[in-house]
């Protein structure tokens, strides 16, 4: 088993493992830089609770090799908050009650912190098909689906104010 | 779940890349992955060298060139929904990338991928045969042309060789008068089709269809072209009549096996109804 | 009055601040030093005898270092192990495997990759065996046996009401319906999966038991029971349940992967881990339901039900490993006469063993609640239809009157407060009911199918009185321990364990609402037996009607303390004080006052003499009733003709729980509780072949619903307090798991029941609702 010298940043860090080949970009992340945050939910690509940001796109990370992410920029949830400075996204799920048991929370906020950028201005249903790739089990989506909108008015809010 | 041990590699070209399959009979090319990472840590596959084309530059590309729309292999399904000349002028293309797993999974999937891994349940292979596209592919002895009537031999097997890369789909640029839709019935986001019918039609200005193309996904051991559907409707007004004849004539070429995802005659059904929605809509997109 | 954020408040959660960051600490964030991972190899079959294992190749691979086999743990007698119900479950086998992807080898290794690879290299010989699935085959003679311990594959037969009243009733009915009804087998799918870190410190003789247990004290003191001849004793077993990602009830069991990492540890002197991936947990994790239900009902001449009978088959696969009170092996079957008052009722069921996995956990459902709201709900349903009267009327007229409560059911449980007819018309009111009947009959005209269902249903939840309420022996009460600050800032300690119900926020809003110390101020732990007080855990909406009320309990016993310290500093007496929130001051001279935090800093700078000092309390509640909560839910369904394909236009929701602590946490418990309610009525199914095999072992075949699927829900509210609890809540977390399903089915059959359809089993998928279509002759093809 070939085994690989990558480098990558790593919510603004750049960090650096010698992975062999197999290793799984989440375990990566899990296990060899502790940053827990990034949970694991299928063997099979569907929960979505790997979901991290590479190269600024939302994937699940159990689906990715670690080696393929040699050179990416990788934003998880540790990496969300600026500067003591939640993130719009990680104040709108607490404002809008959008956890309860917080294991698909990581995941779905990136997804929606992508979304967002892609489209700052979602309909509900545009909301719910951007997060369909995310399981939740606890809140039936309907406090996710809020989330995602106060964060989109405070985004929006932010965006209009010179910086 | 995690994949057996195995080699890999991250060429930067084309001819590396196939030197690498060249000398490793038991390579896989890794595209977007997401097929063949699941079924590694399955350990449903095995290859002992994975050849990633993701540092391949300009592998991924979508423009209209003599008389094609040729999209390159490593394109992403999120790139084909997100494309404007796409939604545009490929409607058929666009219903399909959009139905394909999930948003998320559709960030790294590829069309060469979805295609060349030839699972009979991927959304691609019916939409492409109802566009009447070609692969091209990058073997050792060079470029060549695979129409897609002859690309898929069998479940999970294609005519490209082993040692060939799958680098460019091409599919015949829009005429006036065109219109597709891709109709698939799932269970939920990011599953496969209990049944799903692509259809692409080209309709003249007296309503008479010049042009059809109709297939089906997951209905089979490979995608399945209905030809006799096909022919029901070319040369004819696209009316009613002619509709029920190529959606009934589309169940006809159904081979649907009877499972978790209904009977073997719900499955024929959903052909029929949903080729008859698909060439309505075909229909209102090609006067649109 | 300051604001403490007391009962009625939406106040954010405190759990959140570490959620929302990434920083929450669950099972495989843990890492030991020195850990080691297991990992199991399980059975390709669902009934075989276990020829040879071979573990040289296997042994060979870098990083295994070790395996253990039922034949290792037969030397301690470990093999076997007792269920909830007193049953017994295998650990690993010595013989013979009795369910597919039954645990056969544990493989330890340095690390996750390695024992994996372990796993794929054990080689295990099998000689498969004959199987049996179905639990009605199985009861019958010459059947498979399933259990060589036993005589049969019948486990237990149990009956309740009166059978010969209930016969005569049914003779002389007006109208009577029978149905035959299956609550097909689901499971859980927690998004977090099984798993623990067992910890042996071989010098002490100590274990530490990390784990995702909704009931942490309850394993601790069977641990000590079953384990205590190899050494371990409860005073040395200190059992942490983290933060849990999601319970639902499949996280009340002990499974086999738990023990083996526990006896691995012992063996190897190495914290062991063991996280469970998802299609293990799929396809060998408890189940919920698998009821087989015939169920009856009787009216009279106008229209009022005189009595129902149910006779039902249940299915617990190879071991009865409910999570179940033992007194009630069909849980809480029995509150099936609903909320219809009639006083003649029989109920029978029998309890078969077949090759598939043990269990019979909730699915958030408190003891097999939704089995019985779903077959009363449809059988009511079926009845008004049949006797053409509009389903919502006819429930009207049946329901029990508000002033008949406390009511006693015909199986005896004692309803203890509830105002039916102003739930319904709540709903019919926000659903616009009346419009929606008009708009039916104008699509049904023109050939369009569109349905409207309903469900009101009473839940029974907050187990329990102790007198008939335990789990292996163990009463079900719960508890609060309760300390209050010298700087007026308190921690509270509770033996229930949150999996996102947030508790660490309610219970500080209740104590806070007792007391007037701000729930900000109030830290609130669970689920690490050293510290927090003995209970039994989270699971059957139970949390609040008892612990909750445990932690209300010791906060005034608290108040009762603070009021002695009080009248010391204020030299009065203390029947001269008055409590406002958050301070007693001296009757008629509301200036001379003393807060709870001036008197907090008395209790440990200036007690009054022959007081103790200090401020705190425990209290160990134990209801004097269950709380009944309820609801209507009111559900509109369009159906294509052309596919099958159901789809939930509309969905209202109106839920009376009592008094609700956090108004926002509640309405999000009823979010997720009505997704889990329309998961099962119309995509999520565990099937199983001929041979035992199971379809839905993975998040690709097992439909766990997404946000598109998902309906967007409409909630309203009543407020009927429960008048035992002190503070007039009821538990709620379940309520619409148990209460949509029969709303969706209603409405389904509601769609078709011109056509000559009575009765559709959920789940009603697109092929199913076709098949029917087709039948009736109403399938359509364009």
């Amino acid at each position: 088993m070939s085994t690989h010298h990558i480098q990558l940043t790593v919510n603004g860090q750049v960090r650096a493992a010698d992975v062999p080949a197999r290793l799984l970009l989440v375990h990566l992340i899990r296990d060899n830089f502790d940053l827990t945050g990034t949970h694991i939910g299928c063997d099979t690509t569907s929960c979505g609770a790997c979901t991290v940001l590479l190269n600024g796109k939302p994937v699940k990370a159990c689906t990715v090799l670690a080696v393929q992410a040699d050179g990416a920029d990788v934003l998880t949830v540790e990496g969300l908050e600026q500067g003591g400075q939640l993130h719009p996204v990680q104040e709108g799920f607490t404002a809008k009650h959008g956890l309860q048991c917080g294991f698909c929370t990581p995941g779905m906020m990136l997804t929606a912190v992508a979304l967002l950028r892609a489209n700052p201005d979602p309909t509900e249903d545009e909301i719910r098909w951007g997060i369909s790739g995310n399981l939740c089990r606890c809140t039936g989506y309907m406090n996710i689906v809020k989330a995602i909108q106060y964060a989109a008015e405070k985004l929006q809010v932010q965006e209009a104010q010179p910086a | 779940m995690i994949p057996p041990a195995f080699d890999y590699a991250a060429p930067t070209s084309l001819p590396e890349a196939l030197a690498l399959l060249g000398q490793n009979p038991d390579a896989k090319v890794l595209a977007g992955g997401h097929s063949l990472i699941p079924a590694m840590k399955f350990r449903m596959a095995t290859p002992a060298l994975l050849v990633d084309i993701n540092r391949i530059d300009g592998l991924a590309y979508l423009r209209e060139d003599g008389g094609w729309l040729k999209i390159g292999a490593m394109t992403r399904e999120a790139d084909l929904d997100g494309s404007d000349l796409v939604r545009a002028r490929y409607p058929l293309l666009a219903d399909t990338a959009r139905m394909i797993a999930d948003p998320l999974v559709r960030n790294l999937a590829t069309i060469g991928g979805n295609l060349a891994h030839a699972d009979p349940a991927n959304d691609h292979p019916a939409t492409m045969l109802a566009y009447r596209a070609q692969i091209m592919a990058l073997g050792p002895g060079g470029e060549r042309v695979i129409p897609i009537g002859e690309f898929f031999t069998g479940p999970f097997t294609t005519a490209l060789q082993p040692t060939e890369i799958l680098t460019e789909i091409r599919i015949p640029a829009r005429q006036p008068g065109d219109g597709g839709c891709y109709l698939k019935l799932e269970r939920k986001v990011g599953d496969y089709a209990t049944a799903a019918v692509a259809v692409q039609v080209n309709v003249d200005a007296a309503g008479v269809c010049t042009a059809a193309g109709v297939a089906l996904t997951n209905l089979g051991l490979t995608p399945i072209q209905c030809g006799a559907a096909e022919a029901a409707l070319k040369g004819r007004p696209l009316d009613d009549g002619a509709i029920k004849t190529a959606a009934r004539l589309a169940g006809e070429a159904a081979e649907p096996i009877g499972d978790y995802r209904g009977s073997e005659d719900y499955k024929r059904s959903l052909v029929r109804t949903l080729t008859t929605r698909a060439l309505r809509t075909a229909l209102e997109r090609a006067k649109a | 009055m300051p604001d403490v954020n007391g009962l009625g408040h939406s106040m954010r959660r405190k759990e959140d601040p570490r959620f929302i960051r990434g920083q929450g600490n669950y099972i495989d964030d843990l890492k030991l030093p020195g850990m080691l991972w297991l990992d199991i190899v399980r059975s390709p079959y669902a009934h075989a005898r276990i020829k040879n294992i071979d573990t040289s190749k296997a042994a060979k691979i870098p990083g295994v270092l070790g395996f253990v086999t039922g034949r290792d743990l037969e030397k301690y007698n470990l093999h076997w192990m007792p269920t909830l119900m007193s049953d017994q479950q295998m650990v690993l086998p010595t013989d013979t495997v009795k369910y597919q992807s039954q645990e056969v080898v544990g493989v330890i290794a340095a690390d996750r990759y390695a024992a994996a690879d372990g796993v794929a290299a054990v080689e295990v010989d099998y000689e498969p065996l004959p199987v049996v699935v179905d639990p009605h085959q199985a009861l019958q003679p010459g059947a498979v046996k399933v259990r060589d311990d036993k005589d049969s594959n019948r486990i237990w037969h149990w009956e309740v009401g009166d059978p010969a009243a209930t016969a005569q009733a049914f003779a002389q009915a007006a109208t009577v319906v029978k149905e035959k009804i299956y609550i097909p087998r689901i499971h859980v799918a927690s998004i977090e999966t099984c798993g623990c870190v067992a910890d042996w410190d071989a010098a002490n003789k100590h274990l530490t038991l990390y784990m995702t247990t909704q009931a942490p004290h309850a394993i601790r003191t069977v641990l000590a029971l079953v384990a205590g001849h190899v050494g371990l004793s409860e005073e040395n077993i200190r059992v942490v349940s983290p933060d849990i990602g999601g319970g639902f009830g499949g996280k009340v069991p002990v499974y086999p992967g738990y023990v083996i990492a526990v006896a691995a540890s012992v063996l190897l002197g190495k914290p062991i881990k063991w996280i469970e991936d998802r299609s293990e947990n799929l396809a060998a994790d408890s189940f919920a339901r698998d009821y087989h239900i015939t169920a009856e009902l009787a009216a009279d001449k106008d229209g009022r039900i005189t009595a129902m009978r149910m006779d039902t088959v249940a299915d617990h696969g190879y071991s009865d490993a409910q999570a179940a009170p033992s007194k009630f092996p069909a849980g809480l079957f029995h509150i099936a006469t609903g909320s219809y008052d009639f006083q003649t009722a029989y109920l029978a069921v029998d309890a078969a063993y077949t090759n598939k996995p043990p269990g019979g956990v909730a699915y958030r459902c408190s003891f097999r609640v939704t089995e019985a709201v779903h077959a009363i709900e449809r059988m009511v349903d079926i009845l008004a239809h049949e006797r053409g009267e509009d389903p919502a009327a006819f429930r009207m007229k049946n329901f029990i009157k508000p002033e008949q409560f406390p009511y006693k059911s015909a199986f005896g449980w004692e309803y203890d407060s509830g105002d039916y007819h102003k739930a319904l018309r709540l709903a019919m009111d926000m659903i616009g009911y009346e419009d929606l009947r008009r708009e039916q009959a104008e699509k049904r005209a023109r050939g369009e199918l569109m349905g409207i269902g309903l469900s009101s249903f009473t839940e029974i939840v907050g187990a329990g009185p102790s007198k008939h309420f335990d789990i292996l022996g163990i009463k079900m009460f719960d508890s609060c321990e309760l300390r209050v600050h010298p700087t007026g800032k308190a921690i509270a300690r509770f033996g229930t364990k949150s999996q996102g119900q947030g508790h660490e926020t309610t219970y500080a809003q209740i104590i806070a609402e007792e007391l007037g110390i701000p729930a900000e101020h109030i830290k609130v732990e669970e689920g690490d037996t050293d510290t927090a007080p003995y209970g039994l855990g989270t699971y059957a909406s139970r949390s609040t009607p008892t612990a909750g009320a445990a932690g209300a309990l010791a906060a005034r016993k608290v108040r009762d303390k603070a009021r002695k310290i009080a009248a010391h500093l204020l030299e009065a007496a203390e029947e001269d004080l008055v409590w406002e929130r958050g301070k007693f001051h001296v009757k008629g001279a509301p200036g001379r006052s003393k807060t709870i935090q001036d008197i907090a800093l008395a209790a440990y700078t200036n007690h009054p003499q022959g007081l103790e000092a200090g401020l705190e309390a425990v209290h160990y509640y134990d209801p004097p009733n269950l709380t009944y909560p309820f609801g209507s839910y009111i559900c509109v369904v369009d159906i294509d003709r052309g596919t099958g394909q159901v789809q939930v236009r509309r969905f209202v929701a109106v839920d009376d729980c009592g008094v609700r602590i956090n108004p926002m946490i509640v309405e999000g418990q009823i979010h997720g509780g009505l997704t889990q309610g329309f998961a099962p009525a119309l995509m999520e199914e565990m099937q199983y072949d001929e041979n035992g095999n199971l379809y839905g072992g993975t998040f690709m075949d097992y439909m766990v619903p997404t946000a598109v699927e998902s309906p967007k829900w409409e909630v309203g509210e009543t407020v009927t307090p429960s008048p035992h609890h002190p503070f007039g809540a009821k538990g709620v977390g379940e309520s619409p798991t148990v209460g949509a399903p029969p709303a969706i089915a209603n409405a389904v059959v509601d769609a078709l029941w011109h056509l000559g359809v009575r009765h559709v089993d959920i789940p009603l998928t697109a092929p199913k609702i076709w098949e029917l279509l087709k039948r009736h002759g109403a399938a359509l093809e364009e």
